[in-house]
């Protein structure tokens, strides 16, 4: 090893295979991971959007109907197709692997895996339903 | 060489809350917001219903803290989309701040516009 190699923090130099820039598209696997991590993009993009909203709320009811209206644009309307499947992605890849990241043990035994996913997927149920009553509803 | 950063389990803390959060309510918002009203498919509720909802201090509340710890996930995530995808990572002071900077100035703005609900 030679002791004045170039060498910085983050790129240690010495017995390092180069590996091609586009080495998730190798193989299914890879890609389908790449795809998770970017979903985190339409994360952002799904705070934008709400944000966006609550935004327009002071704008008064004109406010409201010109965001309605902007949604309507149709480079707006690709955005939130993507997003919402990216999003999707993100809710089912995120709960399938949370009894993975989560150990659960109640009175000494593990609470299996499927029962945590099932709890996840339960929440998912429910915030959904409470948004769907407190907007769509009629009481 | 690894170098010691104390404050890593509280963004990985961040990322995974952050998770939940946008794996939560994300989905139902973009499609209602971005696709049944749009497309037609539901007709949107009007303003005065909107206003009554997001106006209630439990869903102010609520809002602030799904698009802050969204957004922490999404730098957290992006961040190391970066470096494993892209490998730039001798432009790591850069991505951190872009990325982390952009969840604080994000959750400033979420606190101010939650605040404005009329």
């Amino acid at each position: 090893m030679n002791r004045n190699a170039a060498y910085t923090p983050y790129h240690p130099r010495w017995h390092r295979q180069r590996v091609s820039t586009y080495w998730w598209l190798e193989r299914r696997s890879y890609f389908l991971f790449i795809l998770r991590e970017v979903s985190s993009v339409a994360v952002g993009w799904f705070v934008a959007l709400l944000l966006l909203l609550v935004r327009a709320l002071s704008g008064g009811a004109a406010g409201y109907q010109d965001f309605l209206e902007w949604t309507r644009h149709p480079v707006v309307l690709a955005l939130n197709i993507g997003s919402f499947a990216f999003v999707c992605l993100h809710a089912v890849t995120w709960f399938n692997l949370a009894p993975q990241a989560m150990v659960v043990r109640v009175a000494g035994t593990r609470v299996p895996g499927w029962m945590i996913a099932a709890s996840n997927y339960a929440a998912l149920a429910t915030t959904t339903t409470v948004v769907v009553a407190l907007l769509l509803l009629r009481w | 060489m690894e170098i010691r950063r104390p404050i890593e389990p509280l963004l990985w803390l961040l990322f995974s809350a952050g998770g939940v959060m946008s794996a939560l309510f994300a989905p139902i918002i973009l499609f209602l917001f971005g696709l049944a009203f749009p497309l037609g498919w539901l007709s949107p509720p009007d303003f005065g219903r909107v206003q009554s909802v997001f106006g209630h201090p439990l869903a102010r509340l609520a809002i602030f803290v799904v698009c802050s710890l969204s957004l922490f996930h999404w730098a957290h995530r992006f961040r190391y989309t970066l470096y494993d995808g892209l490998q730039i990572k001798h432009l790591n002071e850069a991505i951190n701040a872009g990325c982390y900077g952009g969840a604080i100035l994000g959750t400033l703005a979420a606190a101010y516009l939650v605040w404005q609900i009329p």
